[in-house]
């Protein structure tokens, strides 16, 4: 059982960060269907930084720089020039994809070096690992999954208790009023959209690094896709989307478990849950009403001053 | 500084000017790129075209690219019109051709004549259900139906897989996980040398540019799609218009994944949709959602597409390289469009505030 819970945190750590990059692209206003391309590009140059120089952190910053390039593409189209956010992400994703088999042609089939895979083993972290449970579920596991901790907090503390996070909201919600009180609407997209970009790279990067740790072509698989709906399934809410990643990966890891034993429930079927718990959630979402902490209204409507 | 300003009006011709401009751009940034690379640009493109165009037989092969893309980008250009993000082409290719290979597998006794209508018909159902769903509970409850056309993408894709793994596994493929191959009866026959889904295509084509510019309908989902407000003042039916195109719009996407069943790969698998169902939301949109222009651009695709399996033995470049040209031009084409809406100036003063003018 603690294995199995224990393989779910490190199953969720790449769909965490992937959904609170989307979660605050989304808080700007900004529907950014591209998280697909943005960790592929972070996966491959995470990779390949790391299997050329063997440093972990050069490989994680050059990571998040792919994936903060990918999403400055985004910005660009739409923000400064205010194209439309859906296909602007599916361009993304195209472009992402193309990118990553590009460069990663050559990578296929190599291992990363030991200085990485001995950098991101596992590590108890001091007395709290000793809590039965949850001690050696959530704090004997790899650095980088210590980092998404950290990142879900400081992102919901940004969110909810400081003056930046609630100027960021209201561009989200309401572009025109954040404008008129002097907040530069523009810059606080551009500036969101870059960190989920750098977000959404890291959660490629944990796959090619740590998860797998090789490169291949369809190394998302997908999982980019399911980092959107886990923001509608946590309601634009950082810590609800720390539990919707460890529940999709849970589910995850239970699809794969499954094969091996005699329940009769095809992994075709439980790999459908997590898809088929996103529209309900969706749905009961919509049909409840929920106004709290739920789709920025700004989401998906270009901003133009003199549109007011 | 830069004053920026709604342009009142683009006249088509030099919007198309700022278009293939913006064409141009990508493919002298995707030039660098190859320079870059070590490779001559100008081979290199002489050689997509030649990928495309070299022989009858590529030719035929850019056209049956086509076919589906077209199709499909109609469907769902429909939605757009709309603004219902139809986001489940993907999902609706597969509900179709699932419907359509059900009927192949189980009738193939029938003669053609009766048969391919059949799988049509189901095809159109399948689909047209499959994008219906997400439009019901958008009608009744506003859910985002992005994300639940999006995800029953993943859906149909699973249960697919499932049926190719499973229940409808051939026996006679040696343990291979393969659909049957279809009878004869259930193979779309050929016209001029290529599968009859071009006339299909070119029916959808003109069908839908009368039905939006010529029918009452078209105007009033015209007006759906420029402002929903405008069109409850209207009285127009909003909900129960949309359920209906979004059903026609799904069974029309649903009807591409019959043609390349049975046209195509002559049977049903995961790689049923190649990725149509995202391209077609891209070329749709470039197209301004407009029918007729949809095959010129769903066409230029398709040559970026054969060009780019030719180009990979030809001069050892991956296949790859035309999904970041691919990408490159969509940059390019979605940020001209700015340069079509917006007209921008450029002033002496500096401090000069470009708040209402």
């Amino acid at each position: 059982m603690i294995n199995f819970l224990t393989a779910a945190v490190v199953a969720m750590t790449p769909l965490l960060f992937a959904t609170l990059g989307e979660m605050i692209m989304e808080k700007v206003g900004n529907l950014n269907l591209g998280v697909e391309g943005m960790m592929l590009m972070g996966a491959v140059v995470g990779f390949y930084a790391g299997f050329n120089t063997g440093n972990p952190l050069l490989a994680l910053l050059s990571a998040s720089g792919a994936g903060a390039l990918g999403a400055l593409i985004y910005a660009v189209l739409t923000v400064t020039l205010r194209a439309n956010q859906v296909v602007s992400g599916l361009a993304l994703t195209i472009f992402g994809t193309g990118f990553a088999n590009f460069v990663g042609r050559q990578l296929v089939g190599k291992t990363i070096p030991r200085s990485i895979s001995t950098f991101f083993s596992k590590r108890a972290i001091p007395f709290v690992s000793e809590i039965p449970i949850v001690g050696p579920v959530f704090f004997n596991q790899d650095l980088f999954v210590y980092l998404g901790y950290f990142v879900v907090v400081c992102i919901g503390l940004y969110l909810y208790k400081t003056r930046k996070g609630l100027n960021m909201r209201m561009v989200g919600e309401s572009p025109a009023a954040a404008d008129a009180i002097g907040i530069p609407v523009n810059l606080y997209k551009y500036i969101h959209i870059l960190i989920g970009g750098m977000l959404c790279g890291l959660g490629g990067a944990y796959l090619s690094l740590v998860y797998v740790p090789a490169w291949q072509e369809s190394i998302i698989a997908g999982r980019g896709w399911i980092a959107i709906a886990l923001v509608i399934f946590s309601q634009w809410n950082p810590y609800k989307a720390f539990l919707g990643a460890y529940l999709f990966g849970a589910l995850q890891i239970a699809g794969f478990r499954l094969q091996g034993t005699s329940i009769p429930i095809s992994q075709y079927f439980t790999s459908l849950l997590p898809y088929m718990v996103t529209i309900i959630v969706l749905i009961i979402g919509s049909v409840k009403e929920n106004k709290k902490n739920n789709a920025p209204e700004g989401l998906t409507i270009p901003y133009f001053r003199e549109e007011r | 500084m830069l004053n920026i300003s709604k342009k009142e009006h683009c006249s088509t011709k030099s919007a198309y000017a700022i278009r293939m401009s913006a064409i141009l751009l990508a493919l002298v940034t995707a030039s660098l790129f190859l320079l870059v690379l070590g490779y001559n640009p100008i081979e290199v493109y002489k050689g997509l075209l030649r990928g495309a165009f070299g022989t009858e037989h590529r030719i035929k092969e850019t056209i049956i690219k086509t076919i589906p893309l077209v199709i499909t980008s109609v469907g769902i250009g429909l939605a757009f019109k709309m603004k219902f993000w139809n986001i489940g082409a993907e999902g609706q290719i597969i509900m179709g051709a699932f419907a359509a290979t059900y009927f192949a597998l189980n009738f193939s006794g029938l003669p053609k004549g009766v048969l391919l209508p059949i799988m049509m018909i189901a095809a159109v159902i399948a689909g047209g259900i499959w994008a219906f769903i997400p439009a019901f509970f958008k009608a009744k409850y506003k859910t985002n139906e992005t994300i639940f056309t999006l995800m029953l993408n993943y859906i149909a894709l699973g249960w697919i897989t499932y049926l190719q793994y499973g229940p409808w596994k051939d026996p006679n493929a040696f343990g291979f996980p393969k659909i049957p191959n279809y009878g004869p009866s259930a193979t779309l026959p050929q016209v001029f040398g290529i599968h009859m889904g071009w006339i299909i295509a070119l029916i959808i084509v003109i069908g839908m540019h009368l039905f939006i510019n010529y029918t009452k309908k078209g105007y009033e989902i015209t007006v759906i799609g420029e402002s929903e407000s405008t069109a409850r003042y209207a009285k127009i039916p909003v909900d129960k218009l949309m359920m209906k195109m979004l059903f026609v719009s799904g069974g029309i996407i649903g009807l591409t994944g019959m043609i390349q069943a049975s046209a195509v790969s002559r049977t049903l698998s995961v790689d049923i949709t190649g990725g149509i169902g995202f391209t077609a939301i891209i070329t749709a949109w470039l197209a301004g959602l407009k029918a007729p222009l949809m095959i010129i651009v769903c066409f230029l695709f398709s040559i970026m597409l054969s060009g780019a399996s030719y180009i990979q033995t030809a001069f050892q470049i991956p296949q790859a390289a035309a999904e970041v040209l691919q990408g490159l031009i969509l940059f390019f084409v979605l940020g001209s469009e700015f340069f079509i809406k917006y007209r921008i100036k450029i002033t002496n003063t500096l401090f000069y505030k470009n708040r209402e003018v």
